[in-house]
This record gives C-alpha cells, structure tokens and sequence, in this order.
C-alpha cells in the first residue's frame, strides 16, 4: 500500500517536471516575442534591449527556466509581463470563476449520467432504455460551444432567465454569480453527461451479470435494491475513470465555453495571455492546469483503492 | 457483408458521413453561390427559394457557406487524423515489438501528452504557430499521436500471444515481419474504429479553433467562424446560429453511429454484450 502510493506520488513529481520542461520548450521554439509585442513595431532597438534586459529576457534559456521552477517550487508564479502583478494574483480571481464553473458541470453531469445510465441498463433493450441512448447519441454529438449558443438562444433570449455572458462577481451574492454560470455548466455538462451515461449503463450491465447479484436476488432482495446497493456501487470504477478523465476535458473546454458565455476565467486568461506573448501566465497556467489534470488522475487512483480494496493488495506487491 | 447491413446505426451513421462527404466533394465544383460572394443589399435574409438557408451579416449564401465549411472541416480533420495515425500507429507497434526501455518510454511520453488538456494547448500552440487551418491540422494531429500508440500497443499487445504468432515466431521470423504481416491485419479493425472516432473528435476540435478565431481564416468559411459570427446578430437573425452548429452535430453523430456499427460488427463478442 505505502510502496504502491510513493511509487505513485514519485511518477506524479516527475511528470509534472517534465511537463514543465515542455511547456517551457514549445514556448522557446514558437514565434513571438513578449518585449517587442508589448512596444510597438517603431520601437528602438535600446529600448527593446532595456526592457528585454528587466523582463529577464536576456539571460540563458536554462537560467529562465531554473528561475521559474524553483519559483514554482516555492509558490511564486511570477510577474505577469502585461498586467505588472503578480500572477498568482491574477490566477486567485479567476480560479473564482474556472473551479466552481468545473464543479458544477461534473456535479451536473454525473447527477444526471449515473440515474440515466442505470434506469437504462436496468431497463436494457426496453423503449426507455432505447429512447435515453439514443438521446446520449445525440448529447455526445454536440459540441458544447454551439450548445452554449443554444441555451443563450432559449434561456437568455427567448426566455431570459439567465445573462447571455459576462460574470457579476461573488461580491454581488452568490445567486447572481451562480445564475452566470448556469448555463455555462450546462452546456459543458450535458455532451459529458452522454459519454458518462453510457458508460455507466455498461459497467451497470456488467455487474448485474455477475454471481453476487444473483446471490443477492436469490435470498430474497428486491429487483431495485439488488441494483442500486450490489450493482450499481460495483460498476463505480469505470464510471469514476470517466469522471476524472473528463476533469481534463473541463479544463480545455471552458476556453472555448468562457469565449462564448465571456466569462473572466482561467481559459480566457491564458487566451489573452497568448494574445499578449505574456509568456511567464501562460507557462504558468498550462503548469497549473497539467498539474491539476495530473494529481485529479492520482486522486482517481486513490479512490479506487476505497472502491476496491483489492486494487491496493496487488499493487503493494 | 450482410452482416454489416442488418445494423441500422451503422446504415445510418454510413448514410450521413456519406452525405457530408459528398456535399464537401460537390462544393469544390459547384456551390449554389460563390461562398465568399458578399451582397450587402441582401444581408441577414431569411431562408427563400434564392437563399435555401438565407444569408449572413455580409449577404453572403448562408447554404454555399455551409458546403464549402464542409470541406474545411473535413479536411482539417482528415489531415490530422491521418497524421496521427501515421505517426502513432509505428509507435505503438515499435513499443510493443521491442519491449523493454523502448516502450517504457513511450508509455511515459503518451502519459505525458495526456497530461496537457488537448484543446487548450491545441489554442496555444496555433495561437502562437499563426492562426489558420496548416496549423490547426498540427495542433489537432499532435494530441491523435499518443492515442493511436496507446489503442495500437494495447491490441498488439494482446494479439502478439495468440496462436498463429507463436506459430509464426517458431518459424523464425523476425519481430518486424510479425508485426506487420500478422499483428497489424489482425488490429486492423480496432484501429479503423479508433479513426473513426478521433475524425468526430477532430471536426469538434477544429470547430472549436475555428470559432475562437484560430482555425481556417476569413474570407474561407468555416463551421466554427460561422458560429462565432452569428453570436453577433443572435437577437437579429437566431437561424444564423443554429445551421452551422446542425452541420457539426449531423458529422460528429454519422461519425460516431458509423464507429459504433463497425466495431459491433467487425466483433460480434462485444455486440453481444451490449
């Protein structure tokens, strides 16, 4: 189990080290540079030396990159190059957007996906169970940026309900914050909420098949109770995969989703960010959102050691 | 063959990338206008007999934009799925022939490259190679390396201890000619639906770069720029946003049905288990 978990947290160190590397690399190699995109193009070649020379821009790429991790080692993102702040600073505000916008879509999803998926496979070759796959068919096709447009269309123009974009702030209240992020979790959650349903309904299939369900009916459980206290929590492994997979694509999905709802989140900052060539944000920001995707892949890990204590029994080996 | 057709989902997912297909092969001939053609005077009409779909912001033939958009987007996507494959098929097959070290590493490497969220960095890296459909066929063709690896060392990992490979490596052959005159026919059909798949998740990609500004560049329409153009006028013209975002979905759905049909019927196993 302890062999198991450092072999674990030691994978994890080295690849976030090596995705900082990259990261670092693809920067160095790609076109633009931060100092002349932030004069203009008439500029003087001294005073594109001078500020190269205080941006640090001038020492040896390894030194830069030396610097910047052992930065990140001790929590100091940096300084943004546009915006003269720090950019922790800038990551605080906008995580205030990115992360309960995240966590609504997963909550979203998975509340919908796992009834969905176990009604159908409950139910498997029955009307419900044809009319709800064919509907995840449909929400699997969707990409969540038109259907952001939709809901905008429906809920915000039609009907307007909720804002078409744009975010209040917290300091508004909470509802009127939330009310911004409906729809945007919406239309993240529900194309996640087919994939997950589907696979819910299969892993569900595959347990009901087995002995221990049979065993449960046989003394005497009820249809409904064998499902949802033997099959369903036996069928979570896959289903928890899916979900910690789906975190990753949450991340890179709401820098197209805040373009389209303009909210001040994470993915838009690192859009702007680009934009700029502030390269020090978005180095620091793909970090941060690898490194998040890889310690919610560890976190996965972990839970399946709680889901299936077997897991841990071999992998100590 | 029969077995193929007595599948609806795959008639139907076969019927509508067909259809697609042809409508992006017919726009390189014939278009009902020029896609680029801009007539002010008639902006922002609705569907009529002259304008099937009606016309955009600029009067341009919102139908001509749509099957030249068909074009783009299957191109982008086919180019980089294609380069995906090209390059992550060897890969996986190389990692499972020689073992060890070799596939070590490219087990590591595939680790890492899932660890960057696809999209986002697809965004940074057009954004900073230039914006426009090359770059978004790279950005796009990039994230498909590691998933071709993975599916295809998986299956030849599998196939590599069956029988007739044994049978084939007591004969003497070396593991090259193994892998590509028995491992590689046999993974044939896992790796046709894995294409499948990715080309759905590629035209999803490519629309997505496209409507944030980064993917195929005005004045050549694209299903995504026209999303995004239409965000503009949704109070004044709705219908504009909804035609592009049909035609995403329609690919994307004939491409998944198709995937799902073949995979039931290249392996009746898992069909039955379905």
């Amino acid at each position: 189990m302890n062999g198991f978990l450092a072999r674990r947290i030691i994978g994890l160190a080295l690849t976030l080290l090596a995705a900082s590397l990259v990261v670092f690399l693809v920067l160095q190699v790609l076109p633009g540079d931060p100092a002349s995109l932030m004069l203009d193009t008439q500029a003087r070649a001294d005073t594109l030396a001078a500020l190269r020379h205080q941006l640090g821009l001038d020492r040896p790429a390894w030194l830069r990159y030396v610097t910047w991790v052992w930065g990140l080692l001790h929590g100091d993102l940096g300084q943004s190059y546009t915006y003269s702040v720090p950019v922790a600073e800038l990551v605080r505000q906008r995580v205030m957007v990115s992360l309960p916008l995240a966590v609504m879509s997963i909550l979203l999803s998975t509340g919908i996906a796992i009834p969905v998926g176990t009604l159908s496979a409950a139910g498997r070759g029955r009307r419900a169970d044809v009319a709800l796959m064919g509907m995840s068919q449909l929400g699997m096709a969707l990409p969540n940026f038109w259907l952001g447009i939709l809901l905008i269309l429906v809920f915000a123009v039609a009907l307007p309900l909720f804002p078409a974009g744009g975010f209040v702030g917290w300091d508004k209240g909470a509802w009127p914050a939330l009310r911004c992020l409906v729809l945007p979790a919406c239309a993240l959650a529900l194309p996640q909420a087919a994939i997950l349903s589907r696979v819910t309904r299969s892993a569900v299939l595959e347990t009901l098949g087995q002995d221990y369900v049979r065993t449960a009916l046989s003394k005497g459980l009820s249809g409904q109770a064998a499902l949802w206290r033997h099959a369903v929590p036996n069928a979570l492994i896959p289903v928890v995969t899916i979900i910690g997979l789906q975190f990753s694509f949450l991340l890179a999905g709401t820098v197209i989703i805040e373009n389209v709802f303009a909210l001040p989140g994470l993915g838009r900052l690192v859009f702007q960010a680009i934009a700029q060539r502030d390269l020090i944000v978005v180095q620091d920001l793909v970090v941060l959102l690898a490194g998040s995707v890889i310690v919610v892949n560890f976190l996965v890990d972990l839970a399946y050691l709680a889901l299936d204590p077997r897991i841990a029994r071999d992998g100590a080996r | 063959m029969r077995r193929l057709l007595r599948r609806p989902g795959l008639l139907v997912g076969g019927a509508i990338t067909g259809a697609i297909l042809a409508v992006a092969l017919v726009s390189l001939v014939w278009t009902p206008y020029p896609p680029t053609h801009i007539d002010i005077l008639h902006r922002l009409a609705g569907p009529s007999p002259g304008h099937w779909l009606g016309t955009d912001p600029f009067g341009r033939d919102v139908a001509s934009m749509l099957m030249a958009g068909a074009k783009s987007s299957l191109s982008v996507a086919l180019i980089a799925v294609v380069a995906g494959a090209g390059i992550g098929i060897p890969l996986g097959l190389g990692a499972a022939a020689a073992g060890g070290w070799v596939d070590a590493l490219v087990m590591r490497g595939t680790d890492l490259a899932f660890a960057f969220p696809a999209l986002l960095t697809a965004v940074m890296i057009t954004a900073l190679a230039g914006p426009g459909a090359g770059n978004a066929m790279l950005a796009i063709g990039l994230f498909n390396i590691p998933v071709f690896a993975r599916v295809t060392r998986g299956a030849a990992l599998t196939v590599r201890e069956l029988d007739f490979v044994m049978a084939a490596r007591a004969t003497g052959r070396g593991e090259w000619t193994i892998m590509l005159r028995h491992v590689l026919p046999n993974i044939a059909a896992v790796l046709l639906v894995q294409i499948t798949i990715q080309f759905a998740l590629a035209i999803i990609a490519d629309a997505g770069l496209a409507y944030v500004g980064l993917g195929t560049q005005p004045p050549y329409p694209s299903w995504g720029r026209m999303l995004n153009d239409a965000q503009t006028y949704i109070f004044r013209a709705p219908l504009l946003a909804v035609f592009p975002g049909l035609a995403i979905t329609l690919s994307v759905l004939g491409l998944n049905l198709l995937g799902d049909g073949l995979r039931d019927a290249l392996d009746p196993r898992l069909a039955a288990r379905r």
